[in-house]
């Protein structure tokens, strides 16, 4: 009796993994590409304003060492210039790296008063109010945001392409920890130049070594998207108009004693005051934005923003003032609420605005085991299933043949996509009308060639001629940027400057190791076509 | 895996639609019951739900039966969201 209820369980169990892997395999494959996509994107935001400043090489340094009230005062200035009338006017301070150089922006400005645009938004020299010229791009910030926003797609699309594959990813993460019953001893076993088996552990290093990381970001990720991915739950307490939504908002992110305009004119309380009472409660030099509400109406509020590098939170404090009398009206944490203080918390952990250089490496180095994870996956895919295909009928079903040029194209191609987006901001003349647009359509030109290379060529070549094209695309960026621009590496590294030097090296770096992923695919193919004469010869003698 | 054909097709589908309305449910009755204002409320309930979307896609492959899995999705939900809509009157 007690063995029949003993193989009972036993079958139920391996049942119950077999749906769960299952699962994991399809919930990982469908939208494979698009997670890699997204993994490799977003980590690049991890580095995204340092890649801002390599794409404007014609940017002073960092202005991060400026008075805060001097700055205001000149921002503020602008401003009035660029943007009479407007609803509201903001100031971005150059604090660190996330802001290193002051800017403004603006909306609802009037156009009869002499407006330069309706809103808009522009990066100024903290010192003297200019506009910081450079070359035409959206540089990082670009690069990063095709993460989420899937560059080409209106919101409507990409937001549920997203929220769905984000929400495989965590289905995967979770029966992926299901169907790994030995969690810690699989972690120590590697087992090199074993086809299949060899992909297995790579993927499980991968994924096992940086899971809370994997954890954190995927259900954060859900978390960005969750008002345009479950939009019901707030309609039901709120309604379905646009008034509600706007209500919801209202209720849960506007800092407290937010008022309407009221239509009189009033003076507006100069901002030195402020600054200085927000310099004496953060210490100084931590306001990162100033948000003018109804700039020049008697109920004009005024909030300061603290700078986030304190917190891990996405959110830090604020101070709001009266616009016109400079009082201080209330201080709040934006955390408004424990629900919002999760958010942010969440939202600031995904983002990593707060994470210092070595924590910021330690980011950018988890998302590239995030990226590994994935293509390790897709690639053991369809190994699995080659391996198969060769020992039963010898012909491939077409779906693998589809997943196989997929991977090349995708795993070696995007990359090479991606070095393609830096190589066209040194190389497209800077006069090009849509010079920036064009830099991003050279990243989905090029990835599309790289598929339609993949496509046409053999699994084995494709792969080697795929990874050599990456060591040369990264490799020889540093050259490129050494004639485009009097920024050179060994200028950087003698002037200390550690972002272009960085950027360079690192590109130095990628490339060396796809040169060295090349040598190895080049020895093991060697290896195979020694080993398979040699068994050739030996059935020939044999005979 | 067990399934295949129809059978396949009708369990994805109860874990993804079934899925998304028993997360939605969900989220409703949790902004409902909960005794704070009603912003952060509907906030948590939207953050939470993901958590139930997850493991009601898991439930459903771990019990590999389309019709109880469609039926179990569709009442709990009707449930939910109508005590919750109720609650919140």
């Amino acid at each position: 009796m007690t063995r029949i209820t003993d193989s009972d369980t036993t079958t139920r169990n391996s049942s119950f993994r077999q749906a769960m892997a299952w699962l994991h395999t399809w919930a990982g494959l469908t939208l494979g590409w698009v997670l890699f996509f997204i993994f490799l994107t977003g980590t690049t935001g991890y580095f995204d304003s340092e890649i801002d400043r390599w794409m404007q090489p014609e940017l002073p340094t960092a202005q991060t060492d400026t008075n805060a009230a001097e700055t205001a005062v000149t921002l503020l200035q602008r401003l009035k210039q660029e943007a009479p009338e407007a609803e509201q006017w903001l100031l971005h301070m150059p604090v660190d790296r996330n802001q290193p150089y002051a800017g403004i922006s603006w909306r609802g400005a009037s156009l009869d008063a002499g407006a330069s645009a309706v809103s808009g938004n522009l990066q100024l020299n903290a010192k003297t109010g200019e506009t910081l010229k450079g070359r035409e791009t959206h540089g990082g910030q670009q690069l990063y945001q095709m993460h989420w926003r899937l560059h080409y797609l209106s919101r409507s699309y990409s937001d549920w392409i997203i929220s769905f594959a984000t929400l495989f990813m965590l289905v995967s993460l979770i029966t992926g920890i299901i169907i790994h019953k030995k969690i810690f001893r699989e972690f120590f076993t590697f087992r090199p130049g074993k086809g299949q088996r060899s992909w297995l552990d790579a993927h499980s290093v991968l994924s096992v070594v940086a899971l809370p990381f994997h954890l954190m970001i995927t259900y954060s990720g859900l978390v960005f998207m969750g008002f345009s991915f479950m939009p019901l739950i707030i309609a039901a307490h709120y309604g379905t108009d646009s008034d509600a939504r706007r209500q919801f908002f209202a209720d849960v992110f506007d800092p407290p004693g937010m008022t309407q305009a009221v239509g009189e004119q009033a003076p507006m309380a100069p901002l030195n005051g402020m600054v200085a009472e927000a310099s004496s409660y953060w210490g100084a030099d931590r306001i990162r934005s100033i948000d003018i509400r109804h700039p020049g109406d008697r109920n004009a509020r005024i909030i300061v923003s603290e700078n986030i590098d304190q917190s891990v939170s996405s959110g830090g404090q604020w101070m709001v003032f009266d616009g016109t009398n400079g009082k201080l009206l209330h201080t709040a944490s934006s955390a408004t609420s424990p629900a919002k203080g999760a958010r942010d918390l969440l939202l600031g952990l995904h983002e990593g605005l707060f994470a210092k250089p070595l924590l910021r490496w330690l980011y950018f180095f988890s998302g590239l085991l995030g990226t590994g994870m994935v293509a390790t996956g897709l690639i053991l895919w369809a190994v699995k299933r080659r391996q198969l295909a060769e020992r039963r009928t010898g012909v491939a079903h077409p779906s693998l043949v589809l997943v196989e040029k997929l991977n090349i194209g995708t795993v070696a191609g995007l990359p090479i996509a991606i070095a393609a987006y830096f190589w066209a901001n040194r190389l497209l003349p800077t006069g090009l009308a849509n010079r920036a647009d064009w830099e991003a359509h050279c990243l989905f030109l090029v990835w599309l060639a790289m598929l339609v290379y993949a496509s046409l060529r053999s699994t084995h070549r494709a792969w080697l001629e795929l990874c050599t094209t990456a060591a040369l695309a990264f490799g020889l960026l540093p050259l490129i940027n050494a004639l485009t621009t009097n920024r050179h590496l060994g200028h950087s590294l003698s002037a200390g400057d550690w972002v272009f030097a960085g950027f360079d090296l690192i590109m130095l770096t990628l490339g060396t190791v796809f040169g060295c992923t090349t040598w190895y695919i080049l020895q093991k193919q060697k290896a195979a076509a020694r080993t398979c004469k040699a068994t050739h010869a030996a059935i020939r003698e044999a005979l | 895996m067990g399934l295949c054909g129809w059978h396949l097709a009708s369990l994805i589908g109860a874990a993804l639609f079934g899925g998304y309305a028993l997360a939605t449910a969900a989220g409703i009755f949790i902004a409902a019951v909960l005794p704070i204002p009603s912003g952060p409320a509907a906030l948590t309930g939207n953050l939470l739900s993901f958590m139930v979307y997850t493991g009601a896609i898991i439930w459903a492959f771990s019990m590999q039966k389309p019709a109880r899995a469609w039926l179990f999705f569709l009442l709990a939900s009707a449930l939910l969201t109508c005590i919750g809509l109720a609650l919140q009157g």
